[in-house]
């Protein structure tokens, strides 16, 4: 018996494709941050394992909160490209950081966001 | 396969369970951890003594077995896909199963039974007949009543569905089998064109994935 999956398939993680997106990046030698989602409270628009990913040039692609925070993310990564240092970044209505970010949905995210290792 | 990532350092690595692999992450062994991880398809961050570590799951993708190349096939393969299902199409009569119908997808000739027995059948695939041929079907559904496949769904009206009952049933399959099998297949959205029959079967095949199914 074999497993009739053709090769292409993959796998079904969040966002494969993004990640993929990410590796071309480092191919054509940018500096590229990936951003996760890690835990999610309330009502969050995007679920535990979504991506983000930004370029050192300011390019993104892919989403960690469906449009409220990625600006922010994009901003906190392009520090997180240069430093070489994974950092975690909570946002939420209830929690005043320092970009004054919020979800207007009420929900509460923490997002990890590591440099691809070159 | 699962990612750990010690969300203090940054470390990552990746875990494919089997009989050989080490489950030991950060002097923790999160084996129990991420076997749940991977069945529930479910990421999250644990803790361990060493400091909170993300679980990212990534399970094999997901993978369709539509059983007839019908017309509705020809609706369910696109949306299916869109999905993010692997799809395959079985259908021995080379008259439905021409690739000039199903343009850049591999139609398997073999009897259904044969097909699906070489498929490794597992917990994230679905099997879907649409046949209404209990040729055809019933040989499809007596592999996949076997298999751990989450979803199995047979076209067909309900008069069709309680003969096909029937003969599963003098065949020797018990009651909590045929509770399986999801027939009429789909959601009630009151759908009657291909591509709205098609949307009921991936919305109630969605459903049942994410253990919505009442």
């Amino acid at each position: 018996m074999n497993d009739s999956r053709k090769p292409e398939a993959g796998l079904a993680g969040l966002d494969v494709d993004v990640l993929l997106l990410a590796a071309e990046w480092q191919d054509q030698g940018h500096g590229v941050a990936v951003a996760t989602v890690v835990s999610t409270w309330g009502s969050a628009p995007r679920p535990v394992g979504s991506h983000l990913i930004v370029r050192d040039d300011g390019l993104f692609q892919g989403s960690v909160s469906g449009g409220c925070i990625e600006g922010a993310v994009a901003v906190e990564a392009e520090e997180i490209i240069n430093s070489g240092k994974a950092r975690m970044l909570e946002f939420g209505v209830s929690n005043s950081d320092a970009w004054g970010v919020g979800l207007a949905c009420g929900g509460k995210i923490r997002v990890f966001v590591q440099p691809l290792e070159k | 396969m699962v990612l750990a990532t010690a969300l203090d350092s940054g470390d990552a690595r990746l875990v494919e369970p089997g009989p050989d692999e080490d489950y030991e992450f950060c002097g923790a062994d999160l084996e129990e951890e991420i076997l749940k991880a991977l069945s529930e398809n479910r990421s999250s961050v644990i803790a361990a003594p060493g400091g909170e570590i993300f679980l990212n799951v990534f399970n094999p993708a997901l993978r369709l077995v539509i059983v007839g190349a019908v017309h509705i096939a020809q609706a369910l393969i696109p949306m299916a896909t869109a999905l993010g299902y692997d799809v395959t199409v079985i259908d021995p009569r080379g008259a439905f199963a021409d690739g000039q119908r199903f343009a850049g997808l591999d139609v398997s000739l073999d009897w259904p039974d044969e097909a699906l027995l070489g498929m490794a059948l597992d917990a994230r695939t679905a099997v879907v007949t649409l046949t209404h041929d209990p040729k055809l079907d019933d040989a499809a559904l007596a592999v996949a009543l076997k298999s751990d496949v989450f979803f199995i769904g047979c076209l067909g009206s309900r008069k069709t569905h309680d003969a096909r009952l029937q003969r599963l049933r003098q065949a020797g399959f018990g009651k909590d089998s045929l509770a399986r099998i999801h027939g009429p297949v789909g959601l009630d959205i009151g759908a009657r064109s291909a591509a709205e029959i098609a949307l009921s079967v991936l919305a109630q095949m969605t459903q049942v994935l994410n253990g919505r199914a009442p």
